[in-house]
This record gives structure tokens, sequence and C-alpha cells, in this order.
């Protein structure tokens, strides 16, 4: 079940050649060490490929973030990890399943391969040191034999390179706005010049104007640097502007992917559908907003079947009984490489269980 | 002192109401199916039985002298006997009494003082708040054991009840200053803010809105007051400061330290009675442990299932989720498809 | 600098409270003490006593209450708390000078040896949840909820009677006489083993369950969790993010729970015969000495205090947000 990638177009430093930096394969996590744990990912899949800004969507408890912390292994208690893997390679070549790394080994690789930027800056720094300091933390964790004096000179370096002016690294969290600790959050994720940076709703605290300027900044220093982005967001339209390619996850499951124009403008999933039409967009003709009717279901009673047929409008017999799996659209003449998991796209399955397919809506093969 | 302080600072914003938008029933049932809250129950059910028939089934006036002195345990005295032979088993079962009527009576009138001045303060806000807190603060910083004994020491005579009052006059701060807390974290919360809006009147609010939401911390703090009351009237008697013939299980030690117990190697004497305060202190505590784990769910031990845990081979640790393929049969299956 | 500010106009205003606690209570008493004292201590107070006695009973029939108070003051001021009637005609001040020290030494060290062991014990239960630590817990409930007393005299019973490892009572060996060498100093060790471990034992569960809530708390914390991500070692991130803000609400804690501990640490003092100011308070209880109970209590309330104050500092440089400007 693993997702194809695709030759990137346009943007930046999209490499021509598939290049996975980072492949999930079949993660699946519960929550709850009891005898009913809640399945919160079902084998989800992704790949991240080199210099590429992968953008994941979805509503609130739908797995997006679930799915950072458990790539990277910082799912706090009762959270489990129950299946999968998680390959990371790098720049020489060499893989490793994060899952199955010793505590130093994944210590040493944290921060070094992989760098986080969390949802809610308010949080995420120490109230109680300085936010130099902070960064030389990280410097000091992995450079071994770095200088006090080399290690706050490239944090005051780190800051600058985010906008913020030098003499900041002796503040306090507390002394700085909530836009500047975001950047002082990206700055320190960039300390050690990660491959890949994930960030978690890194704008969601921040007003819009502010939320332009550190997608542009991250999209520049993208541009400049060469990490690759997996990029957490409820906020589809932003996605838009920043990423190569989406994800659209739904109740614990990837429902969708493909590049992020195609997704823009011909979803195939109606989940996609319906997210699109929930959100403004930033740039572009104006949309009529919609939203969709409902609300996730509960993971922990998590009914047989397509878990989103409860609030979609071409839900038909089958979705009852038949779990959707990612497979290409049934649009022909589609871009290649893009997948859906919606038993409308899905005709051989649905035929498998007995039932009669039912046709593609037009609305979903634009 | 340090139940009180984690209810303090850890009551985590959004639960309180969270739980209290549970049915009121299921809430209850959650409760009572904390082992430690129902240990903690089932013994001071016990002691309350003792408190109420204890001066009947006593088997002997716990002021009767006899011919046996200090004789250690026997099938006719099953704690001993004092060095005038009073039946020790006698003293502590009419002692029981004394403890917890003293404790309750000051839990009660220390939550009572509490309740108004903290829920008062965190809803009026302001200067009426500022004057508040500080009076509560001071009244947590002067060291209270010291204070109700020179209160006690400079009365005539100091009875049970009137103890119960002066160590309820000192000891309502802690409650005070939980509760002023909460009040003004929900003071701003919607569902306040919105039965201010349509104009109703404060005292419904704080009534129909507020105290609801706070019963759990009022139980929290009356169960850690009727803590501190055990310890506080049990210490004055055993320093002879209150009446030395009200028969408690502080006045027990009080006698037994007078007439040398330890020197006489008579541990009948003095163990029993500070067995039964542990056993009591212990059963309070595991309640306001039930509260606090009722009210903060991070707080909730992890030791139960820690046997389990083990077995399965998963460490719950902050920054290293667990891996554990075991247990997920379906995705080996999927990872060899 | 608000926030020491805002602390030393509170401490003013409780040492203020205190000593108008002290100044009331006796006014509320039934009764004319004084009268029946004189009788008691017939010949050996004199008049000029009686007006001091009754200046700090406030038993001044001609004054008005306010002149009353602005007498206590001046009195409370030059240092001057009054005479004892046990004995007389001692200076309270006197007694009290004599015994602080002792007070100091047993139940400001063992109190801070007690917060120091359980708050690092405690800092690791909270820490490894769900290992053989968590055991440790049921045994410091029961600690918490037993009496300071009852332990001392379980010691004592146990140590002293029974082993005879430690002497009963007291401070230090009668027959030495009080200086500066080697066998006065070893001999005030010996006797003040005891006590102070009964104290750290008694009061240590406190500390240890305080932390471990906290470090449960604090765990959960984003940046304890982007501690973790950045790869930091499992001490840096322990003790340089975890504990080292768990510490903070367990110091204000501390400061807060001080008066607590300390009234019953004094109770130790007692059990010990240990000659600190809480036998004092217990030698004026039984004796019916006011002024001595007095100011006992007036210079238990300032120590607290000025403990407090301490904790305030310590907090101060543990916390940048305190520090804040305006």
């Amino acid at each position: 079940m693993s997702v194809s990638t695709f030759p990137g177009t346009g943007r930046g430093v999209i490499p021509t050649v598939a290049d996975p930096v980072l492949e999930i394969r079949n993660l699946s996590v519960e929550y709850g060490y009891d005898e009913n744990p809640t399945k919160v990912l079902r084998d989800v899949s992704l790949t991240l490929n080199r210099g590429e800004v992968l953008g994941l969507a979805g509503e609130s408890g739908c797995g997006k973030s679930t799915l950072a912390y458990a790539a990277t292994r910082l799912l706090p208690p009762p959270g489990l990890i129950t299946g999968g893997e998680v390959v990371f390679r790098g720049r020489d070549g060499v893989e490793q399943d994060i899952l199955t790394l010793s505590d130093k080994d994944l210590r040493a690789s944290r921060w070094q391969d992989m760098a986080i930027v969390f949802q809610g800056a308010m949080n995420s720094l120490n109230p109680v040191h300085r936010i130099g300091r902070q960064i030389v933390d990280a410097l000091q964790a992995h450079v071994p034999g770095i200088s006090r004096r080399d290690a706050d000179d490239r944090a005051a370096h780190l800051l600058e390179l985010v906008g913020i002016s030098a003499d900041r690294v002796r503040s306090y969290p507390h002394q700085l706005s909530g836009g500047m600790r975001q950047r002082v959050m990206i700055a320190m994720a960039l300390a050690l010049e990660p491959q890949v940076l994930i960030m978690d709703e890194p704008t969601t605290a921040l007003d819009v104007v502010m939320q332009r300027q550190i997608v542009e900044q991250i999209a520049e220093l993208r541009d400049r640097l060469g990490f690759s982005v997996i990029f957490i967001t409820h906020d589809v339209s932003l996605l838009i502007e920043i990423a190569d390619r989406i994800a659209i996850m739904y109740a614990g499951e990837i429902v969708e992917e493909a590049h992020a124009h195609d997704v823009y403008r011909r979803p195939r999933h109606p989940y996609s559908d319906g997210l699109l039409h929930s959100f403004p967009p930033l740039r572009g003709p104006r949309r009529e907003l919609t939203g969709i009717p409902g609300s996730p279901p509960d993971l922990a009673r998590l009914p047989v079947g397509c878990p989103f047929r409860d609030r979609c409008a071409f839900a038909f017999d089958a979705c009852a009984t038949v779990s959707p799996r990612l497979t290409a659209p049934a649009v022909p003449g589609d871009t290649p490489g893009r997948s859906v998991a919606c038993l409308r796209h899905d005709p051989a399955a649905v035929t498998a269980a007995g039932f009669t397919p039912q046709p593609v809506p037009d609305r979903l093969s634009l | 002192m340090a139940i009180d302080s984690t209810i303090l600072e850890d009551v985590p914003q959004d639960v309180a109401p969270a739980l209290a938008a549970a049915a009121p029933g299921k809430r209850k049932l959650l409760f009572l199916r904390n082992a430690k809250a129902l240990t903690g129950l089932g013994i001071m059910a016990f002691f309350g039985v003792i408190a109420i028939i204890g001066p009947w089934i006593a088997p002997y006036d716990p002021n009767a002298i006899s011919a046996d002195l200090l004789q250690p345990p026997s099938w006719s005295h099953w704690m001993g006997t004092t060095h005038t032979g009073q039946d020790i088993f006698s003293q502590i079962l009419v002692g029981t009494r004394g403890v917890l009527v003293v404790g309750l009576t000051a839990g009660i009138i220390a939550t009572v003082i509490g309740m108004i001045v903290g829920v008062t303060a965190g809803f009026v806000g302001g200067a009426g708040d500022e004057t508040l807190s500080a009076l509560s603060n001071i009244f947590l910083v002067i060291p209270q054991l010291p204070l109700i004994i020179i209160i006690a020491g400079q009365l005539p005579s100091a009875g049970g009840i009137t103890v119960a009052v002066i160590i309820a006059i000192t000891g309502w701060a802690w409650g005070a200053r939980v509760l002023r807390a909460q009040t003004l974290s929900l003071r701003k919360r919607d569902f306040v803010e919105a039965a201010r809006a349509n104009g109703e009147r404060s005292w419904r609010i704080i009534g129909a809105e507020i105290m609801p939401n706070l019963t759990a911390i009022i139980a929290a703090g009356f169960v850690g007051t009727v803590t501190f009351a055990v310890l506080s009237q049990i210490t004055l008697a055993f320093l002879g400061v209150t009446s030395v013939s009200d028969w408690n299980w502080g006045t027990i030690l009080f006698w037994a330290q007078n007439n040398l117990a330890l020197q006489r190697g008579a541990w009948w004497w003095f163990v029993p009675a500070g067995l039964c305060i542990a056993l009591l202190g212990m059963a309070l505590t595991l309640i306001n442990f039930g509260i606090d784990e009722f009210v903060n769910p991070r707080l909730r031990s992890t030791g139960l299932r820690a046997r389990d845990l083990r077995r399965r081979g998963i460490r719950p640790r902050i920054g290293f989720t667990p891996v554990v393929r075991e247990t997920s049969p379906r995705a080996a299956q999927e990872d060899q498809a | 600098m608000r926030f020491l500010l805002r602390r030393t106009i509170f401490y003013a205003l409780t040492a203020w409270a205190a000593v108008t606690i002290n100044f009331i209570i006796p006014r509320l008493m039934p009764g004319d003490p004084v009268k029946a004292i004189m009788a008691k201590y017939q010949g050996r107070l004199d008049s000029s006593a009686e007006q001091a006695i009754r200046t700090l009973l406030g038993l001044q029939e001609d004054k008005s209450i306010w002149q009353q108070y602005v007498e206590y003051w001046s009195l409370l001021l030059h240092g001057n708390l009054g005479v004892s009637f046990q004995f007389f005609p001692t200076p309270v001040a006197d007694i009290i000078r004599q015994a602080l020290p002792w007070t100091v030494g047993l139940v400001g060290l063992a109190t801070i040896v007690s917060f120091t062991i359980g708050t690092l014990v405690g800092t690791g239960i909270g820490w490894r949840r769900g290992t053989w630590a968590d055991q440790l817990l049921p045994l410091s409930t029961f600690f918490s909820a037993v009496p300071y007393f009852w332990l001392g005299l379980i010691c004592i019973a146990v140590f002293s009677v029974g082993l005879g490892w430690f002497p009963t009572n007291g401070s230090y060996d009668r027959s030495l006489i009080p200086s500066l060498n080697a066998e006065f100093i070893g001999s005030v060790l010996y006797y003040g083993i005891l006590p102070a471990v009964t104290i750290v034992v008694s009061s240590i569960a406190g500390w240890i369950l305080g932390m471990r809530n906290m470090m449960v708390t604090v765990s959960s914390e984003d940046y304890v969790t982007v501690a973790q991500a950045k790869g930091l070692s499992e001490r840096r991130v322990l003790f340089g993010y975890a504990a080292r803000n768990a510490i903070l609400p367990q110091v204000s804690s501390f400061a807060l729970s001080l008066g607590f501990i300390v009234g019953g640490t004094l109770v130790m003092e007692m059990v010990f015969s240990y000659q600190g100011i809480g036998y004092v308070l217990y030698q004026a209880v039984t004796t019916h000495d006011y002024p001595l109970m007095q100011g006992c209590f007036l210079v238990i309330t300032l120590s607290v205090l000025a403990a407090n104050i301490l904790a305030d500092f310590v907090y101060a440089g543990l916390d940048p947000r305190t520090r804040q400007e305006g």
C-alpha cells in the first residue's frame, strides 16, 4: 500500500526524481493501555520526498498531529505504537527505522535528522531559561565539543535567520510576543540543519498577518536550506499556499493524497471537497463556504465501513460494510500518482463485496 | 498540606467543567469506582460506627481503676491496662467519639468559612479579592498550631466544641485559597459570562453555576481540614492544653507520656492510639487522593496496571512512545501481505 | 521588582496581624488573670511587674484600648516582651534568646534536609511513573497521616529505651559546660540525631507527594516534549526542564506550609524535651506563664515569616517571570 510519488512541478527546489527522505509504512497507533484502546491511527502510509513540502490536513481529532508525534516517538502516555515502520533515509543513503532505534540512537537522531515545531509556541519554550540557552542546549547535545561561545554565536545567527534581532538571545520566553516565540521555535528547529522539519499547526494561535509572514518565511528558508517539510494544519487554504503535495486525513486514516493543485482544483474525496469549502481561500476567486455537516466519529466506537459515510452526500449501501482503501481515482485521464479512499472510486471492491458500484459524482470528477 | 497544594496548583483549566457536563449519577459512580476512595470511605465508616456505639460496647468504664496494674494485652484487657488499672481498649472505644466530633465540627465550620471567603474573593475580584486573599494568606503563614496552643492555653477550660471552633478559626485558609483560585477561573468561563449577560443575580450565579463545579474541591478541602483538625486536637490533648478528663486518643497518649509508659516499656499504652490516628489519617488521605485523581486525571497512577504493562513490555514515558507490535495482529499480517 | 514589593507589603501586614492577634487574645479572655497570677506568685512579683503584666495582657482599667495598643507596640519595639512568671524576674526576651538558636538548628536544619531529600525522591517517583518507585507512595501516605509527636514517641521507645542507642531527651550532656570544643559539639550532634531524624522522617512524605504530583503535571507540558524532541540527555531533560519547573510550585508550597511544618516540629521538641522554643512554649502553657506563651508565639511567627522571605528570594531567583519590570 505504499504511496507512489510523482514528479514535482514548478515550485522551488523540488527534485525531478523521487527521493524519499521519510517513509511511514502502515503505522498504527493506539491510545490507552487497557483492553479497549482507541485506535487513533490505522495503517497510515505516507512518503516525504527530499526538498518537498507535504501538507497534512483534516479536522481536529483526525489524527494528523498523532501521526507527527508517533513518527517521532514523542506521543505521550498512554499512546502506544502497535505496528509499522518509520524509515528515515539520511543524506548518505543509510536507512534506519525510527521505531526500532535504541533510546541512545533515537536521542542522537532527534533534531539532527528531524526537528519539530509544535503547536502553540506559548508552551513549547521552557519559561525559566533564556531562549538563547534553549537553542544552545540543542547544539551542545548534538555537536560534541562545541564551545559555549560558538554555540551562542550560532544561536544569535539562527535568530537573525528568522528575523529576530540577535540581542534577543538573552530574553526569556515571557518577554516575547506570540509570533516571535513561534519564530524562535523555527530558529531552534533549524539549529542542526535537519533534513525533515515537521510543523504542527505552527500558525494556529497567530493572527492572519503573522500567519502569512511565517508561512512565507518557511517557504523562503526551505528554498535556501533545502530541507523537507511536513506541514500540519486544519486550514487547507493555507496549505495550498505552501505545500507541494497534500494528504487529507479523516478518522485516523489518509483518505486522499495528491498534488496540492489537484486537491485544490479537483478534489476526489467527498471529505476533501467539504474541507475545501470550509475555509476561504487566501487568494484567488472566492468560493462558496458550506462546511461539512455533522462531526467526526468517535474513534473509540468506529463503525465498520467508511467512517465518513454519515456525513457524506454521496454515500450508498456499500459504504456501511466495505472499508474503502486508497486507490487511484476512477476518473479517466486523472493526474497519475494521486490516490483516494472512497468506494465511489473503487468499483472493484464494491463488486467484490456483492454491491452495485455507483458512478463517481460530477463534483468529484472535475 | 501536600494534598491541598496539589489541588491548588494542578487543577487543569478544562477538566472540572468537562466532568460537570457528565451526568451527576455517572460522576458519583466514577468516584466510587476509585479503589483508594472506597478504602478510605470504608475505614471512615468503621470509625463512624465505633464513635456511635463505642461507649456502649466498651467492656469497662474507661475511668474505672482496677487491680490489674500496667498489664500487657490479655483476653480480659485486649489492649492492656494503665498504671492505675484502667482498660485501654475501653478508652480507645470511648475516645473515638471525641475525635470524630471535633474533627467533623471543625471541618464543617472551617469549610463554611473557607467557602464564604474563597468564593466571594474569587467572584467579586478587585479590591475585595485583594483584601480577602491577603487575609487568608496571613492565616496560612501564621503557624497554626502555636496559635491554637496559645488560644487554648489562655482559656480557663477548653472542651471539645471550643477546641473545634478554635481549630476552625485558624484552619480555614487553605480551603479558601483553593476555592478562590477555582472560582476565579470559573468566573471567566462562557457559561458564567452568559449567565451574567442574562442579568442573573450574583447569588443565583454562585448557587446555580459556580457551586456545582466546586463540589469536588470543596469536598477535598473539607477532608483536608478534618485531617488537620484531628491531628491538631490530638496534639493539643497530648500536650495537656485541653481538658485531660475528656477521653480521646490524644488524652490516652497524654497519660501514657506523663506516667512514663515509654520508660516502663508499656508499648500497649501508646501504640494502639497512635495506630488508630494513623489509620484514620490514612483513610482521610486516601479519600483525598480519590478526589484528587477524580478532579485531575493526569494524577491517576498507572501503578494499578504496572504488572500488566511490564508483561506487555510497555514502559510509559514522556518522549519515548513504546512500540509494541504483538498487540495488533492485523498490522503484522499486513506487513507480510 | 514588583513581586518583591508586593511580598514585602504582605509580610509587613502579616507581622502586624500576628502582633495584633497577640494583643487581642488576652483581652478577649474571661476573668482577670492578673489577680490570680499575683496571688499565685505571691511576694515574687512586685507592683511594677504587675503594671507590666497589665500592659501586656491589656487589663489596665484606666486606659482606652487605643492607648493600650500604642503602649503595647512601644514595649515590643524596645524588645520588651515582658517578664516570665515562671522564671521571675527573667525577661521573656532572654529566655527566648537562649532557646531560639536550638530551634533554628534543629527544626531549621531538619526541615531543609527533609525538603531537599523529599523533593529529590519525589522528582524520581514522578519522572519514572509505572515503575517500582510508585510503591513508595503508600509508605509516604502512611507517614503523612501519623502525627509527628507519635512517631517521636515510637522512636524514643525503640531507639532510646529499647536499644539504648540515643538519649531519651535533652539537647546535650548536662555534665558538659557549653563551649565551642569538640566534646560539646559532639554531644550536641549526638543528642540531636534522633529528634532530627524523626522530624525528617515525619515531614518528608509531604514533600515527596507534592513534588511527585508537580512532576506528573509538568512532565506533560509541551516544553518537556520539546526537550525530548531536541534529543537532550535524560539528565538535562529531567533537571533542566521537568524538575526545574516543577520545583517552582514546590518552593511556594514550602513557604506556605512552613507554618504548619514548624508547628508540628515544635511539638517534637516537647516530646524530646529539647530546649528550643517549642519546649519553652510547652512549659509556658503547662504553667500558665502568659507573657512567655505570647512571646514564644510572636517569635515563632516572626521566624516563620523570615523563612518565608528567604523562600521568596529563592523563588524570585528561580522564576524569571517574577523579576519582570513594571
